[in-house]
């Protein structure tokens, strides 16, 4: 009987892939265990195993193609004498490109529209490139090591793996192992040698798998990285950067998926940063690379793929603790970062369509945080929600809240209300984990609360 | 205590002996005075004594060049005067005061000073063993042969991080020296409490460091194995674990009792090991020196540690602006 060989999902956040190569033609003999395919994700480019045995009796998905989706048949296997035409038909290579490129154009266009009327990030008629969260990352650790001879990386599989998510891709060759080390799985232990570094006039960047394993190192970041300056009365700062991805992935349950950003927002000595777009992403990475202090930078695995546009200039940053205005609207203000920014502004399109008038804000920076844009958009529409993937005790949620309460409270026309990842461990089931984090449907619901809708 | 005995025959000289002599007793004095003003409410918080350990950091400090660098626990005063950091700005620091190093904001267990490459100071044990690698990095790294001296006790030398950081020097051939200043207690607890390890320089050998246990109460032994260690380093050998095998005198800090070891054990080590006096035995005995010589340097001691005491009293404390200053560089 004839068998359909799907596109595997190579890794916990893949939704669709490049199927780089076939290693069998139509015809061969497959036996189990065999590798037949060469499949790109976004992380790396996987050899693909064969689970039954078979004859090939058509190749669906031809290669080449790029964005298979997930689970889409990409060839049958038959039977000895058995024949393949009950199938589908098979899929040209061009298809696939051709369906993968209004979508990523889709996703970038929306707020870009946006942007250029309220962010003055960048001059007006500025030439712009597309580009994901990862690539923009990577030219940001590239430029900026190119800049200045002190700038090295430090973390797990940076080099010779060319980084666990690809950010570091391509560094180890341009810029030599010297600058590109790769560490021993022992956090402690090369954080307290990062910051020791940073002292001794290096700048580094420390790459964290995730920022769960940054837990290891706390007491560096905090202790050593984050208060020196002030216990040395200004004498020893440390320029140097923790970055990393932070926050829910994609089903790998608890351990691995927390949003860290109000435990580092919470610490004076520290400036944590969290993107949400590419271009922000770049920006404020290379000034984090050239701040003369600790920097937390909070990166999220869903968004390194996705694709937003970049202005092209040789040298651009962004400084911190600067909102950017992506949606302008008069009903409410949703305030969001990193992730979080994916549902605001959902959610915002949602509104609309109800009429609702939502301006979503992009804190972009959690320390230092840009009060006056909040202040100035609640001012104006009386209404503020919050959105972020973290728990919800301590929220920075629960931070503009109370500053709001404390410093704009006859504006209100309604309480502050916080989303956030539900009060829970993140679960392993699929279901569970969709009702643990925080979704558009949850702003939806919030704004229209504090609308009275 | 396993200590070996000391080499009597040196070829040290007399001046050599007499700056020895000098700057241990400097840090014995300081640190007197130090608890005497802890005593006075003039100091507060945590203060830990380095009286009965300053061979170890005196005889160290003759091995280094400009450029080398230190880093240390919170037992850090008599680090500081060895690389010749001013009695007035630690003790003026111990005070809470402005004329502090660090303005009055680190206190005991934070000074640090950029120019004398004093890089702390830490509270958190084993910490700076890791940060002092990280220095030596950044001196592999700049392609100069500095070396960085990381000091801890036989306490911090249980910490995980101090062997992952072992680990890492060695693969990377840091210029780092290991110094564990074994004091023999972790705050109470003996080191016989604490590990089965017979020595803790050993423990250095599974990474493939070498290293040697030092009698830390010589401060001519130290000189000799401190020299050792930083050619090694020097010569881009990797790093180096020196084993001080040292005591102190006082407890942990100033509000320990140090109930857990004997009255008798304290004044045995104080007879026979003292470091201070071994070397005023060596200028006397060898008719280097007079008593008058060494009354005149322990008057001219007196007199800097009193003016540190004035400095530190008199130095206003802190504007209270300064609460919101160098939080960010």
């Amino acid at each position: 009987m004839a068998v359909e060989v799907l596109m595997p999902a190579l890794s916990p956040t893949m939704e669709e892939g490049t199927l780089a190569k076939w290693l069998v033609k139509e015809g061969d003999v497959v036996k189990s265990g065999q590798i037949i395919a060469e499949i790109e994700t976004d992380k790396a480019t996987m050899e693909f195993e064969a689970v039954d045995e078979g004859i090939v009796g058509r190749i669906l998905v031809a290669e080449g193609s790029a964005g298979v989706k997930v689970n889409t048949p990409i060839m049958v296997l038959v039977e000895a004498g058995e024949s393949a035409d009950a199938a589908p038909a098979p899929v040209a290579a061009a298809a696939p490109v051709a369906a993968a490129a209004p979508v990523a154009v889709a996703v970038a266009a929306a707020p870009v529209a946006v942007v250029s009327k309220a962010s003055p990030d960048w001059a007006a008629g500025t030439p712009m490139k597309q580009m994901t969260v990862r690539e923009a990352l990577r030219e940001a650790m590239a430029e900026e090591m190119r800049g200045n001879p002190n700038v090295m990386l430090m973390g797990e599989e940076v080099g010779e793996y060319q980084g666990a998510y690809k950010i570091s891709q391509g560094l180890l060759d341009e810029f030599g192992p010297k600058r590109v080390v790769d560490t021993p799985i022992t956090e402690i232990g090369f954080t307290g040698i990062a910051v020791g570094a940073a002292w001794g006039g290096l700048n580094p960047i420390v790459e964290f798998m995730t920022f769960n394993f940054a837990m290891q190192a706390i007491d560096h970041i905090l202790n050593s990285a984050a208060k020196t300056n002030y216990m040395s009365g200004g004498q020893l700062g440390c320029p140097i950067v923790f970055r990393g991805a932070n926050g829910a992935a994609a089903r790998v349950g608890a351990q691995h998926s927390q949003d860290f950003a109000a435990w580092y927002a919470a610490i004076p000595g520290l400036k944590v940063v969290m993107p949400y777009s590419a271009s922000d992403a770049k920006g404020l990475l290379k000034q984090a690379i050239r701040d003369p202090n600790p920097v937390v930078f909070l990166e999220n695995e869903i968004l390194y793929g996705q694709s937003f546009e970049v202005p092209d200039l040789p040298d651009f940053t962004i400084p911190f603790g600067k909102a950017r205005v992506w949606r302008e609207g008069s009903d409410v203000t949703i305030v969001s970062f990193g992730i979080g920014m994916k549902y605001a502004l959902e959610a915002a399109d949602l509104l609309a369509k109800d009429g609702i008038s939502a301006e979503v804000i992009d804190l972009r920076t959690l320390r230092p945080i840009d009060y006056d844009t909040v202040l100035a958009s609640v001012q104006k529409t009386n209404r503020c929600v919050t959105v972020e993937e973290g728990f919800p005790v301590g929220s920075i949620g629960d931070h503009l809240a109370s500053t709001i309460m404390q410093r704009a409270f006859d504006y209100l026309d309604a309480p502050v209300v916080t989303c956030t990842g539900k009060d829970v461990p993140m679960p392993y089931a699929a279901n569970l984990e969709k009702l643990a984090l925080v979704t558009t449907a949850d702003v939806v619901a919030a704004v229209k609360s504090v609308c009275y809708r | 205590m396993a200590v070996k005995k000391a080499p009597e025959k040196s070829n040290v000289s007399k001046e050599e002996l007499l700056t020895f002599y000098r700057e241990m007793l400097l840090i014995r004095r300081f640190e007197e005075k130090a608890g005497q003003l802890y005593g006075m409410g003039l100091i507060g918080g945590f203060c830990h004594l380095y009286i009965g350990q300053e061979a170890v950091v005196v005889g160290l400090e003759a091995c280094t060049k400009d450029g080398d660098k230190r880093i240390t626990s919170y037992r850090d005063h008599g680090h500081m005067l060895a690389c010749g950091m001013e009695a007035n700005g630690v003790m003026a620091e111990l005070t809470g005061r402005e004329g502090g190093y660090s303005k009055g904001k680190g206190g005991s267990m934070h000074m640090f000073s950029r120019e004398k490459h004093f890089y702390g100071g830490h509270g958190i044990v084993g910490a700076q063993v890791p940060l002092g690698a990280g220095l030596a990095f950044a001196d592999k790294y700049k392609g100069n042969d500095n070396v960085t001296f990381a000091y801890f006790g036989d306490g911090a030398a249980n910490q995980g991080q101090v062997y992952e950081t072992y680990n890492m020097a060695e693969l990377w051939s840091l210029p780092v020296i290991f110094v564990i200043e074994n004091n023999h207690y972790a705050m109470g607890t003996s080191q016989a409490r604490s590990t089965k390890s017979e020595t803790l320089f050993g423990r250095g050998l599974a990474y493939g460091i070498a290293g040697e246990q030092v009698d830390g109460m010589d401060v001519l032994a130290v000189k000799a194995a401190g020299e050792k260690a930083v050619a090694h380093c020097r010569a881009g050998k990797g790093p180096y674990i020196l084993e001080m095998m040292t005591y102190r005198y006082r407890g942990h800090s100033m509000s320990d009792p140090a109930k857990y070891r004997t009255r008798d054990e304290v004044e045995k080590i104080k007879t026979e090991k003292d470091a201070i006096e071994h070397v005023r035995d060596l200028l006397l005995g060898a008719g280097l020196s007079s008593e008058e010589d060494l009354k005149s340097i322990d008057k001219e001691i007196k007199e800097i540690v009193n003016a540190s005491a004035e400095f530190a009293k008199a130095s206003p404390e802190p504007a209270l602006s300064e609460l919101w200053t160098d939080i960010y560089a």
